[in-house]
Formats: C-alpha cells, sequence, structure tokens
C-alpha cells in the first residue's frame, strides 16, 4: 500500500587540492568537515548499531569480504542541528540530507549542502598550507575511470515485493536519464567512445540487479538498511541518479521517482516496460543528445527513452486523480510534461532546465569561438569547472547570474535549510535536539539519539518511525525541556 | 521572380522586420560572448595540468 514517500538524498563530493605536494583526500575531507563544524557537534558520535550495509533485499546477508564496509573506523561523522550527516566516507566528504517529505524540500536540503561544502572551504583555508587551494565537486566522475554517486533514499512498504519495484523501476530509470543528466564529455569504463553524452554514471553500470556499489554497479540496488521499523518500511537506495546543479531535475527525479513508487506500492501497473537489454540500454540513452533513439523492450517492441517516459507520466496523471500523493505532485506532473514535450520537439530548447543541455550549449559555444575539438582540455576543464560549489567560481553559477538557467527555490530557502531540518519528518526531532542539547548527546544516528543528562545512565531514544518526531508532535514537549532530564521525563510520559 | 500577383509590402516594414531580426541574433550573440568573457575570468588557468590533478578514487 502506498505509504508518505519520505526520502533523501546522498552526496559524495569529489575533492582536489592545487599547489599542494602530497594530497591526502582522507586528511584534507576531515579538515574541511572539522573546520566546519561547531566544537559542541563534534562531539556527538555516530551511532553504528543499527547499520547492515550488507544485508539484501533478497533476503539474504552477506558476509563481509572483499566490501569495503562503512564502520566505526575513527573517520569525521558529524550530525548537523539541520538533521543531516556530514562525514568522511572513503575518500571525500560526502553529505546526507535530512529526511523530507516532498520534492521541493528534497531540492532545498539537497541545496544546503553545497552551501556547506563552500562554507567548510572558507572556514578550512586559514588552516592549508601557503599556496593550497581546496576545490569540491558536486558531480559524478573524474574523468579518468572513477565514479562517486548521489544517491537517493526513498522510503517504500515493506509489503511491496521487491521483484515489483525491479521490474517497474527498471525502464525508468534507464529513461529518466534523459532529463536527470548532468552530461559528461567522452565515454568510461569499456562503453563506445561518444564526444558527449547526457549522463556522467551510465558508463558505470554494470548489472541489473546487485549489492555493490563501488563496482559492477546494479541499476537497482539491493541494500536493505531500513534505518526504521523494518517490519514496515523498505529503505530503496537508489545510486543510478546523476548529481545535478539545476534544481528542476533534482525536483522531477524525487517527484517522479516518489509518484512510481507510490503506483508501484498500490499495484496500480499493469502495464510491463521490462527491457530486453537494460544495461545495454542505459548507454544506448546516455550516448545519444538527440533523445531519438530507441530501445527494445522483453516483448519485441522498440521505444524510445522519452515515449517511455511519456508512458510513465500518462500512468501517473491517471494515478494521482484518484489517489493520495506526496505534496507538489500537481508541480511535478505539470513540469515533467513541460520537459517531455521539450524533449520530443527540440532538447536544445531547455537549456535553462537540465544540466546536460545548459552544459553542452556552453561546451560548444566554446568549441566555436575558439576552434576546439572535443577531446581538448578547455573543454575538459569546463566540464570540471560546472560543478565547482563554489558561486564565484562554478559555471552553473554563471549561467544563473547570467540569468540562463531557471530556478525553482529561494536563496533563503536554501540559507534556513543549512542551520534547520524540516519540519515533517523525525528529522526535525534529531536536529532541535542537537541545537538544544548538543552537549548532552553522545550519540546519534537516522534512528536514534543517545543521551547523558549526567547522573543517570545514558539514555537512547529511539527514532524508528520517518513519519514522527516532526514539529508538530515535539515542539511543545521540546519547549517544557529545558534540560535532557526533563526532556527524558517527559518523553516517558 | 514568379509572376504571382502580390500585394506590394512597404519596403519601409521589410527593412524593419529585418533589422529587428538581425538586432536581436546580435544581442543574443553579444549576450553569449559576455558570459564566455565573464567564464573566461574564473576559468582555471592552463587546463590541462589543472584536469590531470583531479582524481576521485573511491567512490560509491
Amino acid at each position: 500500500m502506498a505509504i508518505p514517500k519520505i526520502c533523501g538524498i546522498e552526496t559524495e563530493y569529489g575533492i582536489s587540492v592545487r599547489g599542494g605536494s602530497d594530497f591526502n583526500p582522507i586528511l584534507t575531507s576531515s579538515l574541511l568537515i572539522n573546520a566546519y563544524a561547531k566544537p559542541a557537534f563534534k562531539r556527538v558520535r555516530w551511532d553504528y548499531e543499527e547499520e547492515s550495509p550488507l544485508r539484501d533485499a533478497r533476503g539474504f546477508e552477506r558476509e563481509q569480504t572483499e566490501t569495503v564496509v562503512e564502520d566505526d573506523s575513527g573517520l569525521v561523522n558529524i550530525i548537523l542541528p539541520n538533521g543531516s550527516r556530514y562525514y568522511v566516507d572513503h575518500a571525500h566528504p560526502e553529505y546526507s540530507s535530512p529526511e523530507c517529505s516532498n520534492p521541493r524540500d528534497a531540492v532545498v536540503w539537497d541545496k544546503a549542502g553545497e552551501r556547506i561544502l563552500e562554507d567548510s572551504i572558507i572556514a578550512a583555508a586559514p588552516l592549508l598550507r601557503e599556496g593550497e587551494r581546496v576545490f569540491i565537486y558536486k558531480n559524478n566522475s573524474d574523468g579518468k575511470g572513477n565514479s562517486y554517486g548521489t544517491h537517493e533514499n526513498y522510503l517504500v512498504d515493506r509489503e511491496t515485493p521487491f521483484s515489483d519495484l525491479v521490474k517497474h523501476l527498471t525502464p525508468f530509470f534507464v529513461t529518466r536519464q534523459v532529463f536527470t543528466g548532468a552530461g559528461k564529455l567522452g565515454a568510461e569504463n569499456g562503453a563506445d567512445e561518444v564526444d558527449y553524452q547526457i549522463s556522467q554514471r551510465a558508463d558505470f553500470f554494470e548489472v541489473e540487479v546487485g549489492l555493490e556499489t563501488t563496482f559492477k554497479r546494479p541499476i537497482i540496488n539491493t541494500r536493505d538498511e531500513p534505518h526504521a521499523d523494518p517490519e514496515r518500511y523498505r529503505r530503496l537506495h537508489v545510486i543510478v541518479g546523476d548529481a545535478n546543479m539545476a534544481e528542476l531535475p533534482t525536483f522531477l527525479k524525487i517527484g517522479a521517482t516518489s509518484l512510481l513508487l507510490r503506483m508501484i506500492e498500490d499495484e496500480f501497473i499493469t502495464d510491463d516496460f521490462s527491457l530486453a537489454q537494460p544495461v545495454r540500454s542505459m548507454r544506448t540513452v546516455s550516448h545519444d543528445i538527440t533523445c531519438k533513439e530507441t530501445i527494445e523492450l522483453a516483448d519485441g517492441r522498440s521505444i524510445g527513452a522519452v515515449d517511455l517516459q511519456w508512458e510513465y507520466l500518462k500512468l501517473a496523471k491517471k494515478y494521482a486523480q484518484d489517489n493520495e500523493t506526496d505534496a507538489g505532485s500537481a508541480e511535478v506532473l505539470e513540469r515533467w510534461e513541460g520537459v517531455l514535450e521539450g524533449l520530443e520537439s527540440d532538447p536544445r530548447s531547455l537549456s535553462a532546465q537540465l544540466d546536460w543541455v545548459a552544459k553542452l550549449s556552453l561546451l560548444e559555444a566554446y568549441r566555436e569561438r575558439d576552434g576546439l575539438e572535443w577531446d581538448h582540455a578547455k573543454l575538459k576543464l569546463i566540464d570540471l569547472q560546472y560543478h565547482d560549489v563554489q558561486r564565484a567560481k562554478g559555471l552553473y553559477w554563471k549561467l544563473v547570474a547570467s540569468g540562463k538557467i531557471e530556478r525553482l527555490v529561494s536563496d533563503d530557502d536554501i540559507a534556513f535549510a543549512v542551520d534547520h531540518p524540516p519540519e515533517d519528518t523525525r528529522a526535525y526531532f534529531r536536529g532541535e535536539c542537537l541545537r538544544r542539547f548538543s552537549d548532552h548527546i553522545v550519540a546519534a544516528s537516522w534512528d536514534a539519539l543517545i543521551f547523558d543528562s549526567g547522573d543517570e545512565p545514558l539514555r537512547k531514544v529511539p527514532t524508528m518511525e520517518p513519519t514522527r518526531g516532526t514539529k508538530a508532535h515535539v515542539q511543545g514537549l521540546l519547549d517544557a525541556s529545558p534540560d535532557v532530564s526533563s526532556l527524558m521525563a517527559n518523553l516517558s510520559a | 521572380m514568379a509572376d504571382q500577383k502580390r500585394k506590394p509590402k512597404p519596403k519601409k516594414d521589410e527593412e524593419t522586420a529585418q533589422a529587428a531580426e538581425t538586432t536581436a541574433t546580435e544581442e543574443k550573440d553579444e549576450e553569449l560572448e559576455d558570459l564566455l568573457d565573464e567564464i573566461d575570468e574564473v576559468l582555471e588557468v592552463n587546463a590541462e595540468d589543472f584536469v590531470r590533478g583531479f582524481v576521485q578514487k573511491g567512490g560509491q
């Protein structure tokens, strides 16, 4: 049965240091986060107890062998007062947004992450060595065979068979690239050579379904770590998306996927759009900037990516007429339709809306003005610097400044989201407790907070229900708790 | 060319329409040129070296 699509986006940011001699990405990432975080928040430990990254949704748990598992290795890992997690993951800084109840909030708290990263660069500057500069990129490819992810997370009804998710999401993920792609020069990972393609991620996907995230990447990831009541909930972990600078792609990415998930939960879709070769089709779609090529369905039909997206949109519109949806779905449907119309008539007409088209227009303008070949270093620099999070340097921000990219949310909204959690999910409780009681919080995670009131044993307060702990639920209680002891008493009452 | 009967368009209107179109295109080109100039100012120098220096391992 369809349930609220509580969601969040985790972004692995690319990091580079210039002017230094022995760049260590783990150390520099740690430096950034430590420089940003107020001392009070740094004392709060991340609580790993409920993590189970090797549990597979297909019903087994894998032995820890070669897979690198997140663990309490002492790497910097903090919660911020906006309810997010900001930490060093492998060799880069990562920002996991707080839980949001709707696509618009998902955009706002995702963009807040960029501000936090930029503020971290500023805070860390005095701590760098002479002549050193740090660069942070919100993208997914270094152009040298490595890829890093922008993962979406959605709350899904546990009752929904995982096979239904695989069946309906696969063709959707393969084709939604036409509006989620952030654009990329060249090919990677053995894929066919191309001057420019729609998605930064497509070439890195090698299997249809699987647990891996760092190699043999699957279109559908089976990680089963709900961070919530495991009897009721699944957290769908989506790793195929691009990191978006433009706001509309993120809005549609979250909004359209959320609608599809509700339809799947409600068994609303009777069509079967299963693809004959999903992995190959993912590359076909990404490598075709005309958006006209067709891919093959398992039943032998051929269809273009945009046409398949039209099928999903038609279903979503019908569904939304008679069924509950998340806030903003009317806007999602309207914008989704507008984008598909644009892609159908001329993808280039969407240079103010979609990252891959905006970037392509910029690259072509430089090619023309300076007579550059597609593999010229300057174009590669543009491909990279488009994603620089610093607003004075990032090329996306230059496009915004000259009115060439459409915004969806305001800088005021984003500034608010840097310091405040969403008000309608458990992120509110987490963020507010951190703001009010950071000195007395020993550890925190997505589904619990551990308090130390001083003269009692440590108290673990579970937050297993993502829809509870909202402002409506707990503000009164928090306002009536001047200290942790009274909070504990009030929670037990 | 063809000897169709054609309502003669006043020459001035035609010229004005053409001029307007040219101005619009010129404006757009100028806008684009300005944008590229602005971007030139923030683009890192020595593209090859800079791009080569960015390697990001260990990602999901």
